[in-house]
């Protein structure tokens, strides 16, 4: 691991430690979200891929029923009759919070006060066929409008997810370490310039002391001298 | 008040205007990104798309897979499912969880 091209000083090593604890800190939280938002994504795909079985399978039924529909009445009357829709969706979004991520909520009503008057057309001209057609459409939509949402929901999930996993490795794996690894030679060349520092004192002193020595000696001498004379 | 919309070839899609759903009936897949190009800048929260469309249509709907708003989803149409929405949903388990842990290799 590449450290980073920093000064050794003191300065900087009290900055790397800040970052740090911070980047730790930011690891541990972030890991601690990627834990929720796994538990809550897999149950989450789980029933989405149950709803999305389901819904397929209903409107595989829809579209079977309609086929029989269109077979019976020509192209022409099946499109007339159904031109002017009498029930109507009311999509309102709402929004929850999963884990910060922004997830929509569809809440919906159907326009028509009676469910059981759905039929936009007369009786007369079209067949049974098309009504119970129609009837079976919508009882499959509320399936649809929930996977819908539980689609979305997984979607946005997965990408909050992923982006998540990238923050936390980026951060184990690369970050920490090297920081780690900037403090610890940052410390380790603090430590050796604080040796050299000693062993010069101590040179230094020597060097006075032995001087001293030597002028005290040649005092000493001068002294002698003078009072042999 | 947000709407719902459908796009997909004419006879599949027809039953949803009975229940009061915006139909956009297209048969190409160059007419079908004109309309989800169109329509997704119009208040619809959820487009249905039929798979026989979606599955040309990867790049246009790309750009709103990590917005809110709306929701693109792939529906089955008349001739039976291609497996795409499924597909669909496996890719997301992938991409959150880095393996395929939940459908176990089954196709």
């Amino acid at each position: 691991m590449e450290r980073l091209n920093v000064n050794p000083t003191r300065m900087m090593l009290t900055t790397l430690k800040k970052k740090l604890a911070t980047a730790t800190r930011g690891h541990k939280l972030m890991k601690d979200k990627r834990d929720e938002l796994m538990k809550g994504f897999l149950e989450l795909a789980r029933e989405n891929k149950e709803l999305r079985a389901r819904a397929e399978a209903a409107l595989a039924e829809v579209y079977e029923s309609f086929s029989v529909a269109s077979a019976v009445m020509s192209q022409e009357v099946l499109e007339e009759a159904l031109m002017f829709p009498k029930q109507g969706v009311e999509l309102s979004v709402g929004g929850k919070n999963v884990m910060s991520v922004d997830v929509p909520v569809f809440d919906f009503k159907t326009a028509a006060e009676d469910q059981t008057d759905i039929f936009p057309y007369g009786y007369a001209g079209t067949s049974g066929e098309l009504d119970s057609a129609i009837r079976h459409m919508a009882e499959v939509f509320p399936i649809m409008l929930e996977l819908a949402a539980k689609e979305k929901e997984a979607a946005m999930l997965a990408a909050e997810l992923e982006r998540t996993r990238r923050r936390v490795n980026a951060l184990e794996y690369v970050k920490i370490p090297q920081l780690q690894m900037t403090i610890k030679y940052i410390v380790m060349k603090l430590d050796e310039n604080e040796r050299g520092n000693q062993t010069r004192l101590m040179k230094v002193k020597d060097m006075i002391l032995a001087e001293a020595i030597e002028e005290k000696r040649a005092a000493d001498e001068q002294e002698y001298k003078e009072a042999c004379s | 008040m947000y709407k719902i919309g459908v796009i997909g070839d004419r006879e599949s899609i027809l039953g949803f205007k009975a229940v009061g759903l915006d139909v956009f009936p297209c048969d190409a897949a160059d007419e079908a990104k004109k309309v989800l190009k169109k329509i997704a800048k119009e208040d619809f929260a959820i487009i249905y798309v039929t798979e026989q469309l979606y599955q040309y249509m990867g790049e246009e709907i790309d750009q709103y897979k990590d917005s809110r708003l709306p929701a693109i989803i792939p529906i089955p149409n008349k001739d039976g499912s291609l497996g795409i929405g499924m597909a669909n949903v496996r890719k997301s388990v992938e991409r959150a969880v880095g393996a395929d842990i939940l459908f176990g290799g089954e196709e």
